[in-house]
């Protein structure tokens, strides 16, 4: 069923020319945070009226500082959380309204590679391929080659996952996302934490993705290069709001020029690294 | 329609194999619950056959026999229909925990499917530990079933089972409300419902109060069904005024709590708590 629905989607926007395959109009989240004393917690702002398209075929990078809402948005596009107010639509699907038939559409790699942890990847992935309508069958060939072109070994396709470093459980839960062959895939810092190597590793797979398997791709990073190297459009999120958009050199042209940490430096008043930090160290 | 229900069938099957895989990886720990099923049944069966020495009564053997049967369908009886609570409220616990709730919630599964194929984990889980530790029981301590009529003892087992998953699946929003403390307060529901459903004596005995609540527990009516199944041998017919009551819980608790639990689960969307813990 998940796959009809894909491929009838995907039929239909071939014959339509440009098509957004990510709309978010004015869209607002806050949390209230946990209430120590009655009455007195006032709400945080996550995201803060943001309106965004990401095109069909499309590597959309959103870059922003810890705590600038750029989770928060994924889990709104991924039907985690629901707005306070504005719209999200995927190919013309409402997330709310068409909630189930968006999800056949949609996967997402987050910063942690949750899995069971006793499981092995094969297990675990024959299991996230049932969920997407892909037959044991059909997944077990397909979750070896995603695998050994990821460079994990036959061997350890059957060990627990716990067994495996971060970087291979990482690439195991891009293998996930690639496994429901998703026409947009949501990428939360899916390098963070990774070693060279293996972050290099992901980001020719990412690419990969989108250039082989029509994929659209909404990536949120902090690592600068990452966002220059991946996206053909970056978003800046800044407190929730969306400051800037375009591709990397639009918007050193916009904003005096210089590299991308410029940009944000102008944008932000702070520097990436610096921004990091005094998120860190905020309490919670 | 029967294309579309088959691939509902094989997305919940998909849960049923994952908890079966799940079993197998935590083998020792399912020992554990096992063998701590069975040392509790056989305690309480050890109380039975001592009631004599304990009393100071006349130790009549087709008496003792009867308190000794009387307490182990209650145990046994708890046992199946306790694993099914416990195993329904974890469901959302056991992810959270895992880090895999936000994969399975955003996965193109309706939710009643997904809850489907979790009870249908649970009633194999279930019904596997309950043929277990009556197995081990009777290699222990004597039970006479001569007079029991199985057939009215299975259709209570099935209808409570069913009746005790609507129940169940309204515990497991604790955890999707609550995010440190629902689990907990999962368990604290599941011992009130022990205390209230005459597990190891009739309810009569209760205070006033208390009778309230056992009489809207579904396992009130099973254990007493089950007891006057396999002590008195009633079948069908005779078990029929504790049958209906049951049916009746099910046919209410059942679409009850699938409506809580989605109530729940917009509510955990609007306020984040759609997450990992831990």
């Amino acid at each position: 069923m998940a796959i009809q629905v894909r491929e009838a989607k995907r039929a239909e926007v071939k014959s339509s020319g440009r098509t957004a395959a990510l709309a978010a109009s004015d869209v607002r989240k806050a949390f209230r945070p946990a209430k120590v004393v009655p009455a007195s917690g006032t709400s945080v702002r996550a995201v803060d009226g943001v309106s965004l398209s990401v095109w069909r075929g499309e590597i959309y990078g959103l870059l922003g500082a810890n705590g600038s809402g750029k989770s928060t948005l994924i889990r709104l596009f991924s039907t985690l959380l629901t707005p306070d107010a504005g719209e999200v639509r995927v190919f013309g699907l409402d997330i709310d309204r068409d909630e189930l038939a968006v999800k056949r559409l949609i996967n997402r790699v987050s910063v942690e590679a949750s899995f069971f942890k006793k499981l092995s990847a094969m297990e675990n992935l024959v299991y996230a391929g049932r969920l997407y309508g892909v037959a044991p069958d059909e997944s077990r060939p397909k979750i070896v080659s995603i695998l050994r072109r990821l460079g994990i070994e036959d061997a350890r396709m059957k060990e627990p996952l716990e067994t495996l470093s971060r970087g291979m459980q990482q690439k195991v839960a891009i293998a996930r996302a690639f496994l429901s062959t998703p026409m947009l895939l949501l990428l939360d810092e899916p390098t963070t934490g990774l070693d060279v190597r293996s972050k290099r590793e992901v980001q020719t797979f990412v690419r990969d993705l989108r250039d082989e398997h029509d994929a659209t791709i909404v990536l949120t990073t902090h690592d600068l290069d990452e966002a220059a190297r991946l996206a053909d459009r970056i978003g800046i999120l800044h407190q929730g709001r969306l400051v800037a958009e375009g591709t990397a050199e639009e918007l050193a042209a916009q904003h005096g020029g210089g590299t991308l940490e410029d940009v944000f430096m102008t944008l932000t008043g702070r520097r990436l690294d610096d921004a990091d930090a005094t998120e860190a160290e905020r309490p919670t | 329609m029967i294309a579309n229900v088959g691939a509902q069938l094989g997305l919940a099957y998909a849960f049923v194999e994952r908890e079966i895989a799940l079993s197998k990886r935590y083998w020792a720990w399912e020992i554990v619950w096992l063998v701590y099923g069975i040392v509790t049944s056989l305690s309480v069966a050890y109380i039975g056959l001592a009631a004599p020495t304990i009393t100071g009564g006349s130790g009549d053997t087709a008496a003792v026999s009867r308190l000794v049967l009387y307490l182990l369908v209650g145990t046994i009886t708890w046992r199946f229909l306790g694993l099914i609570f416990e195993q329904m409220a974890e469901t959302i616990a056991w992810e959270r925990w895992e880090g895999t709730i936000e994969y399975t919630f955003m996965a193109p599964v309706p939710r009643v499917t997904h809850l489907l194929g979790m009870c249908g984990a649970t009633l194999v889980r279930a019904l596997g530990f309950s043929v277990a530790i009556l197995a081990a029981v009777a290699l222990f301590v004597p039970v006479d079933l001569s007079h029991a009529n199985a057939l009215a003892a299975a259709v209570l087992l099935i209808v409570g089972a069913v009746a005790f998953v609507g129940l169940a699946i309204a515990s497991a929003v604790f955890p999707l409300l609550w995010t440190e403390k629902g689990l907990q307060m999962a368990y604290i529901v599941q011992a009130v419902v022990l205390l209230v459903s005459g597990v190891y004596y009739p309810t009569t005995i209760l205070p006033d109060w208390m009778q309230i609540l056992s009489f809207i527990s579904p396992a009130t009516y099973v254990i007493r069904g089950m007891r006057d199944a396999l002590l008195d041998g009633a079948d069908l017919a005779a078990v029929w005024p504790n049958l209906w009551p049951a049916l009746l819980v099910g046919a209410i608790s059942i679409p009850l709590g699938l409506r809580v639990f989605l109530w729940a689960e917009r509510h955990a969307k609007r306020t984040g708590r759609l997450k990992r813990s831990g």
